[in-house]
């Protein structure tokens, strides 16, 4: 109870003090003044969740799906028990719909690989949008190259949002696959991705959404959304680095090639034959991350006890306030978002470069990014080579905020 | 942590407000473009060479207070200074700013090594020192292009 009461001694919009949970965060009592505005970058971790894979180490370790003895069962139980956790996390139907990868990095490229390579020939068209990351781009690029497919681009409007009107005209009959982000990482432009899905599904393309900005911060039920493929990383999801989710509907998976080959992932070697296991083992070659797996599926759990709505509208509360005063700063310019921005303020300060900007806000304890945040394209797009990003976790409160425009303050004054 | 001001010292403020030799060359004998992947940051720099001397260098690009202040300050410095000069300016520079003991410099070249003084601040900060550097490894690319462009990352 005391965890409880202690993160609603002052509730915030989202009935939870931001302040008060501060105290589950580690990083915080080391680093007393940080004021931590880069979550989109890599969420902090709470100490459930750092705790959780060393006593998993501790108390529970040995490879999975391997050895008879009773250790590894239970390692493996807990596993399987993780991926249980992710397809509640998503409304997956079925477990098996889970695969487990290192980030949305790999889920994007195993979808490019394995479906991709299976199921696209010569002139097929993967449509994504102008405001994707890297990881939502280069991929379709190289599999450009290797199947002479093409990749088509939905522009963003004049507000900074997906143009529909745009996103459909540009849906072919050899569009094969929609690839979009859920919520932009630059911007925070929360997608429509409801529309995109049942505009692409009408065109008889598959849809494959970049959750990593959204599974932190929205309630996603890949069911409802009807999408064919969702992958997030952990790391932004309060969990640790190097293990992420790919959803896949089942038949899709079923179809698909295994696009890594080794352990775990097979029935039968021979040195003439090779049958492969059902998904999703099958696209899980090689011992996985399983201590990732299970710290993320402490990192849901602390995620659901906070409450994935009470999360939503402490975010967009915030997200308000912050678009208020960085707004009343002269100078400063935030990035279009869209009709509905979220966790993301996106800003350029004028005749401040936004490294400099970024190196005068670390001297007063704020981290922030500045650069192009791996989106390049949009950026050069919008006119702007980098951009000073603030990027919103559960941690933070409207005093963040202040302290972030109060260091924006200085940087002008200096740079005057 | 050291004081910004270290860093941000009244002589780079100004040089980035205003910098000098802030212009295309018409036919310059040499130029290269200078780009830092990590940030964005541009800069072409153009030099006039006659014989091993540079009777005309500037720069243009955009980029922060750091780097823009750098290639103003290196313009100022490399005018009527020999090719030998320049990269001797630029091994001291480079081994100040990545905090390592430099190579003494005969007079007067020390005197003008001393005008690169205010950017030896970065040498804290690791992660700016390529802003510092960024347009004298465009130089250097510069003149070791011979009369052909020449691209350098900071990479």
């Amino acid at each position: 109870m005391t965890t409880a009461s202690l993160r609603s001694v002052y509730p915030g919009p989202g009935g939870f003090d931001p302040h008060q949970l501060r105290r589950e965060f580690p990083i915080f009592a080391n680093n007393p003044d940080l004021v931590f505005l880069d979550s989109g970058a890599s969420a902090q971790k709470p100490a459930s969740v750092i705790d959780r894979v060393a006593d998993y180490y501790r108390t529970d370790y040995a490879n999975v799906h391997r050895g008879v003895y009773r250790l590894s069962a239970r390692s493996t139980e807990l596993f399987e028990e993780a991926r249980e956790k992710m397809r509640r996390f998503l409304n997956a139907a079925d477990a098996r719909e889970i695969v487990f990868v290192r980030g949305a990095t790999e889920g994007i490229n195993l979808v490019a690989q394995s479906w991709g390579a299976a199921f696209l020939a010569p002139g097929d068209e993967v449509l994504i949008s102008e405001l994707e990351h890297h990881s939502n781009i280069v991929p379709w690029q190289m599999l450009r190259d290797r199947l002479a497919i093409k990749l088509v681009v939905a522009p963003i409007d004049a507000t900074g949002g997906l143009d529909l009107a745009a996103f459909e005209a540009r849906l072919s009959a050899r569009t094969r696959l929609v690839a979009m982000t859920h919520l932009a990482n630059a911007t925070g432009a929360l997608i429509p991705i409801e529309t995109v899905i049942s505009l692409a599904h009408r065109r008889g393309a598959k849809v494959l959404i970049d959750g990593c900005q959204a599974a932190p911060r929205l309630r996603v039920d890949v069911q409802a959304l009807g999408c064919d493929f969702y992958t997030f990383s952990g790391h932004k999801t309060y969990g640790p680095t190097g293990i992420g989710v790919l959803y896949g509907r089942r038949e899709l998976l079923s179809a698909m090639p295994p696009w890594q080959g080794g352990g775990e992932m097979i029935l039968s070697v021979t040195f003439e034959k090779t049958e492969f296991q059902e998904p999703p083992h099958r696209f899980e070659a090689g011992t996985p991350d399983i201590s990732g797996a299970i710290g993320l599926g402490t990192a849901i759990d602390f995620i659901e006890s906070l409450g994935r709505d009470n999360i939503l509208e402490h975010e967009e509360a915030l997200t308000g306030y912050g678009v208020d005063r960085l707004s009343c700063i002269p100078g400063l310019q935030l990035l279009g978002a869209g009709q509905r921005r979220l966790g993301i303020l996106s800003f350029d300060l004028e005749g401040v470069h936004p490294h400099d900007l970024a190196q005068v806000l670390d001297q007063h304890h704020v981290a922030v990014r500045a650069g192009h945040h791996c989106a390049q394209p949009l950026l050069e797009s919008l006119g702007y080579p980098a951009t000073t990003r603030a990027s919103l976790g559960v941690y933070n409160d409207e005093r963040d905020i202040d302290r972030l425009a109060e260091a924006i303050e200085v940087a002008r004054e200096m740079f005057r | 942590m050291m004081d910004l001001r270290e860093l941000y010292q009244d002589i780079i403020l100004d040089h980035g407000r205003h910098p000098r030799n802030f212009r295309e060359i018409e036919h310059p004998t040499h130029f290269a473009h200078g780009y830092n992947p990590l940030c964005g940051d541009r800069v072409t720099v153009y030099l006039s060479l006659e014989g091993e001397r540079i009777t005309d260098i500037a720069f243009q690009g955009r980029g922060c207070a750091i780097s823009t202040a750098a290639a103003s300050l290196m313009t100022e410095v490399l005018k009527d200074k020999t090719i030998d000069e320049a990269r001797a300016l630029f091994a001291q520079f480079h081994t100040r700013v990545t905090g390592g003991e430099p190579a003494e410099l005969p007079e007067p070249l020390a005197e003008e090594a001393e005008r690169l003084e205010p950017l030896t601040g970065v040498k804290a900060y690791p992660a700016r020192v390529k802003c510092a550097t960024l347009s004298w490894h465009a130089l250097e690319a510069a003149l070791k292009g011979g009369e052909a462009a020449a691209a350098v990352k900071t990479e």
